[in-house]
């Protein structure tokens, strides 16, 4: 940040396009070109029963409480559920990271729940070999089909109400490759167990906000939200430029640092010939 | 950093400030909120917007004393900073086709209903409010009220000013007499509008109810402001913070709403003592 400040950019904060401003009133503010790299910040769910029982994370959520809010400090200002037994259920980095932030918070147990096999897991194999390591159990080949939560009858004031308790899943097994190329996960019969939890992470992937979209008329996105752009990163809008995973979903930093470069050339030359 | 321009007790636990804030105090509409952060180590907390003066820039907040943050909020004084201020956030409370509107606040929620009740009473609707308070010492905006209301109700739970009773009792003497309305909006604790609903609900009302679930971002990136509606038999999760904060009261499953608001309780009383402990410390 103090490199870019440097090079004279100047951050403004608590802007919110789409609702602070629009892009449109950026290009009325004098502005003649956009960038937007917005990430793909919206969480999934599974929608499943028990989803809104207290306990009950996104990714985000519990990334966002413990790391940027600061949770994982002694006594910090932001509250979040330290300890007892943690499921994450998805397979990526965001579920590694997801599983040894909770384990680091002091959870005693953390378990990887995913529907595929290991060969499947699209985690980075260092994460899986650190996770590990520090650990963390992985129940692969299982689904969740319910969240389980207490419920006092005779004592609706009871404070444990409403809290999770548990995790209902089913086994898997592989069947034939679908569209991804990967083996279609399929449930076996009369398999459902449960698995005792205090807390469950859900880091199933996450879909560019449609905020932006939404306020910004002309700009085209694709059926599932991210933003259309051509090969220098130009939008179906004049000056407007996307990259990152607003444009492809869930990815890396180096992918989307790549765009940021392929763009800046794309604006640079826009701008020059204007 | 957000200058306070002004700042105002209202009663005992009740503060209203005007903050600096020139983008949010052109594009704030009734109903919609910001997320406000006192200082860098700070929790976000949602506030809603009471009113605007774009003219100077100004966004004007109320809040009452309940936590840690709130406290930290208040010990701030006129010329001081706020870290952050972001928004506008949230859907505006629509207005379109409604003539005649009964608003319903309970305690601070008066506050959140306040700019609601103005919007319809300057778009030239008949307003009929009812505002609640547990009793007379935190009684807070009469005045505002009078000002934009056709008719005003003033209730107190224990009787100690105006009449004795929930906010309930004038809205089922009205409904029971005849009167209908376009809309009943009510904003305040979950329970009273969950009762709020339940009493409109044999007269065929449309309820609209702010839901206040905890909240982080305001701009749907986390799902912890998640509450569920029923939906023609279905049960639909939707994000408070993008999707509301109003919503229909028929549809809200309140008992879910309350658990979920309950979730940091033990944490929330102690970081409420921990914040008046550093802040007499300050002090002393
Ligand atoms: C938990 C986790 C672990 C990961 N681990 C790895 C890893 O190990 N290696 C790897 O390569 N990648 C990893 N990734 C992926 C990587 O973080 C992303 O691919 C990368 O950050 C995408 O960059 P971006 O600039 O497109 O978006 P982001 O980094 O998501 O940035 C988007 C920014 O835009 C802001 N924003 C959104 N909407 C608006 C709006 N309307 N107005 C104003 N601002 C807005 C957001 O607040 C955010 O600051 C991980 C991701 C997560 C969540
Ligand atoms: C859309 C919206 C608009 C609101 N507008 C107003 C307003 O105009 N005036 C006002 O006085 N209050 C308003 N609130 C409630 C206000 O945000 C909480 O009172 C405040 O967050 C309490 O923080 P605290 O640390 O002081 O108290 P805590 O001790 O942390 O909590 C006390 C109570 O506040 C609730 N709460 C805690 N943290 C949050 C959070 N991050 N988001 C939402 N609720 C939380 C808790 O459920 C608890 O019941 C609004 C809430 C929402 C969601
Ligand atoms: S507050 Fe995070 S999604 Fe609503």
């Amino acid at each position: 940040m103090e490199t870019l400040k440097a090079l004279g950019v100047d951050v403004e904060t608590n802007v919110i396009i789409g609702k602070t401003l629009t892009i449109d009133e950026l290009f009325e503010m004098g502005y003649e070109a956009v960038f937007i790299g917005s990430g793909a910040g919206l969480p999934r769910f599974m929608n499943i029963p028990g989803e809104a029982y207290k306990g009950v994370y996104s990714a985000n959520e519990f990334l966002t409480r413990s790391n940027l809010m600061k949770a994982y400090r002694e006594d910090p200002d932001t509250p979040i559920m330290k300890g007892g037994k943690v499921a994450v259920v998805g397979g990526g980095n965001v579920a590694m990271d997801a599983a040894r932030t909770a384990l680091r918070l002091g959870a005693e147990k953390v378990y990887i729940i995913y529907r595929r096999s290991m060969e499947e897991l699209p985690a980075r194999a260092e994460e899986v070999e650190h996770a590990k390591e520090e650990g963390i159990e992985f129940h692969l080949l299982c689904n969740p089909t319910e969240i389980l939560g207490y419920n006092n009858p005779d004592d609706p004031r009871d404070p444990k109400n409403g809290f999770v308790t548990g995790i209902r899943a089913v086994r898997m097994e592989l069947g034939e490759p679908d569209e991804s190329g990967r083996r279609r996960p399929v449930v076996i019969e009369g398999s459902e167990f449960e698995m005792d939890v205090d807390a469950v992470i859900m880091a199933i992937g996450t879909s560019p906000n449609p905020l932006i979209k939404s306020t910004t008329k002309g700009l085209e996105v694709t059926k599932w939200g991210g933003i259309i752009v051509n090969e220098d990163g130009l939008t179906s809008r004049e000056g407007v430029y996307a990259g990152g995973d607003a444009v492809t979903g869930a990815a890396t930093v180096i992918s989307a640092m790549g765009a940021g470069k392929v763009a800046a050339k794309g604006i640079d030359e826009y701008l020059s010939s204007k | 950093m957000y200058r306070i321009v002004r700042k105002k007790p209202l009663n005992a636990t009740v503060t209203q400030m005007e903050i600096e804030a020139p983008l949010v105090a052109k594009k704030a509409k009734p109903g919609q909120f910001i997320i406000l952060r006192v200082d860098e180590d700070g929790e976000r907390i949602p506030l809603t917007v009471a009113g605007t003066n774009p003219e100077e820039g100004t966004v004007k907040i109320i809040f009452q004393i309940v936590g840690g943050t709130t406290e930290k909020l208040n010990h701030k004084q006129e010329g001081e900073y706020l870290q952050d201020f972001a928004g506008p956030l949230g859907v505006a409370t629509h207005t379109d086709g409604i003539k005649k509107v009964c608003i319903v606040g309970g305690g601070v929620g008066c506050a959140i209903a306040m700019p609601v009740a103005q919007e319809f009473h300057r778009l030239g609707a008949a307003v009929t409010s009812i505002i609640g308070f547990r009793s007379k010492d935190i009684v807070i905006l009469e005045d505002e009220f009078k000002a934009c209301s056709d008719r005003l109700f003033v209730m107190t739970d224990d009787g100690s000013y105006a009449r004795q009773g929930n906010v309930t009792v004038p809205l089922k003497e009205m409904l029971e007499a005849g009167e209908t309305f376009d809309m009943i909006i009510t904003i305040g604790p979950l329970i009273m509008m969950k009762f709020v609903t339940l009493a409109a609900k044999p007269f065929n009302i449309p309820v609209t109810v702010s839901m206040n679930p905890i909240m982080i971002d305001g701009t749907g990136m986390c799902g912890g402001c998640r509450l569920t509606l029923n939906q023609d038999g279905k049960r639909v999760t939707k994000f408070a913070c993008v999707d509301g904060p109003d919503f229909n009261g028929y549809e809200v499953d309140f008992d879910e709403a309350m658990s979920r608001n309950r979730m940091y309780m033990d944490f929330e009383k102690h970081a409420y003592e921990k914040a008046c402990n550093l802040l007499a410390k300050g002090e002393n």
